[in-house]
């Protein structure tokens, strides 16, 4: 596992991945700025690329960055589609935060 | 020399992710958010993806934090979130204790299953001077397009959706008062 010679295993990339994702998972519960909780998904989102990546080194396998590459675009589209009913949204109102959105009336 | 990069990105990576969850100001979050991308590019070079590293600097830290950016710029960017106050009480505490327990179940998976990973692929090529310095991208390049060319299409249609979705959902209508939806 954790080799005397200080050489980072997949061990050590996966443990970062985990500490990332639950960094990101903490930020979307208490954070209430709509924007703020979509960049916690993107670091959540990159804590997953993480391991896909360092899984894919390990097995010796390219199929693990294939889906890397994959899940970046739908990562780009979900935040694309996501800033613009954060815009139409917000475009009418004047606090910012996502308790405001709590009745679904446009 | 792997362990000095991987402690100095890893040290980016968190630190940009705490940055992005305690900073109130989001254009503050959004280049803490810059810091982490960066950190996760490192980490991806040091993991031999490099094409990989080069996409995640372009499409994520060129364009959508760019995004965010140009979005806080036009709600307004001087509304600071107050994080003194939590309207419910218990919410803070309750997202500690489930995040603790997240890292430690994640945590207690990976040191038990260290053990059962082992290689089944067909390899990764490593640029050197029998497979050029482009090996990365031609071997992921023939994943792409020939095992996964299916999804790579689908792909396609998927980004025009959103792009489409996004122009219908923030246009505004010639009679912009009240309903816009319709």
């Amino acid at each position: 596992m954790i080799s005397l010679t200080l050489v980072p295993t997949a061990t050590w990339y996966l443990v970062l991945a985990a500490v990332l994702f639950s960094i990101g998972t903490f930020g979307v519960l208490v954070r209430r700025n709509p924007l703020v909780m979509f960049m916690c998904i993107e670091l959540m989102l990159n804590a997953v690329n993480l391991t896909f990546v360092a899984l894919a080194r390990e097995l010796n396998d390219i199929n693990g960055q294939t889906i890397v590459f994959f899940v970046m675009v739908v990562a780009a589209a979900e935040v694309v589609v996501g800033l613009g009913i954060i815009v139409s949204i917000m475009r009418n109102r004047s606090a910012l935060t996502a308790d405001d959105l709590a009745e679904l009336k446009g | 020399m792997e362990f000095f990069v991987f402690v100095c990105a890893a040290i980016m990576v968190l630190l940009g992710a705490v940055g992005v969850i305690v900073r109130k100001h989001p254009v503050h979050a959004a280049l803490s958010l810059v810091l982490t991308l960066f950190g996760v590019a490192v980490l991806f070079v040091s993991q031999e993806a490099h094409f990989l590293a080069a996409v995640q600097v372009i499409v994520y830290a060129g364009a959508i934090v760019v995004l965010f950016l140009f979005v806080i710029m036009l709600l307004g960017v001087d509304r600071v979130e107050n994080l003194r106050t939590e309207p419910l009480t218990a919410q803070r505490p309750l997202a500690i204790i489930t995040c603790l327990g997240l890292v430690g179940v994640l945590v207690a998976a990976i040191v038990n299953g260290s053990g059962v990973l082992n290689e089944r692929g067909e390899g990764i090529k490593l640029p050197d001077l029998q497979n050029g310095p482009d090996a990365n991208t031609v071997q992921l390049a023939e994943s792409i397009f020939s095992k996964y060319v299916v999804a790579f299409e689908v792909t396609s249609v998927l980004l025009v959706i959103a792009v489409v979705g996004t122009v219908l959902l923030t246009r505004k209508t010639k009679s912009s008062t009240g309903s816009q939806t319709k």
